[in-house]
């Protein structure tokens, strides 16, 4: 019988300060070959939510690379976005950081179909009530 | 009876949400839920072996032992533990490792899943 988990991942830490971050994001990912370990028509489809300090995850221009010497969390998002997860950013706690959606990533650049999604609060709720499981980074 | 899986994200050392999520996974145990853990991030501190009481500290592999004697799976992030030095020689006995993919997995197998966290 198709069994299709959904799960919603909500970062609400900011990049670099604690791992949380990117491991929600190298979570989301492994999404493509949890199959292996489930029954035919089992699947599990995360998205991914930014909400408050969250936010600046999904900032374009990283330098993690430089700075640190590791891939940025831009990064991770892009990779995101091309296997087709949902990455959803919440619009209000963007406007309180004076973020405007030009300085977001682009996945575009590793050839993906996707792109960030800035919704309002509500939606991303809306988003929360619909998910059948809720882990928050 | 229920299955139950638990994913935790803080460190041994340093916080008491490694040893709250490894307490409840007994309690839910005890009362003959199936139980499967995960830990990830700096919270495959508790896959090491050799850990030592201390007074002071939260000291977990003798529960972590007898759960896992106990049927519980408790599986540890493979490329977090390696990254912190924790290779297969310093894993604690029947202490599985596997990728992420695992607990993504358990959680659609599970009929309730607590996510608890990092620091």
């Amino acid at each position: 019988m198709a069994r299709e988990l959904k799960q919603l991942f909500v970062i609400q830490r900011p990049p670099y300060k604690s791992e949380n971050p990117k491991l929600a994001l190298t979570h989301a990912m492994a999404s493509q070959t949890a199959e292996i370990y489930l029954e035919d028509g089992e699947s599990v489809v995360p998205t991914l939510a930014f909400v408050g300090d969250g936010v600046l995850n999904v900032l374009n221009n990283q330098q993690a690379m430089k700075h640190y010497g590791l891939s940025s969390t831009e990064n991770h998002v892009q990779m995101s976005l091309l296997i087709d997860l949902r990455v959803l950013v919440c619009k209000e706690d963007l406007e309180a950081r004076g973020i405007g959606e030009d300085r977001l990533a682009d996945g575009s650049a590793l050839g993906a179909d996707m792109t960030i999604e800035v919704l309002p609060f509500s939606a991303i709720m809306a988003e929360m009530e619909a998910a059948d499981q809720l882990l928050f980074f | 009876m229920a299955t139950l899986t638990i994913g935790c994200f803080s460190s041994l050392v340093g916080s008491m949400s490694l040893d709250f999520a490894v307490k409840l996974a007994k309690a839910a145990k005890e009362k003959g839920h199936d139980v499967n853990m995960w830990v990830s991030g700096n919270g495959t501190m508790l896959s090491k072996k050799g850990q030592r009481a201390f007074k002071d500290y939260s000291y977990l592999a003798k529960t972590v032992e007898a759960l896992i004697a106990d049927g519980v799976q408790v599986t540890a992030c493979e490329a977090c533990a390696e990254s912190r030095g924790f290779h297969k020689e310093d894993t604690m006995e029947n202490f599985k490792r596997h990728s992420m993919d695992w607990y993504l997995a358990k959680c659609v197998v599970s009929d309730k899943v607590l996510h608890i966290g990092g620091e």
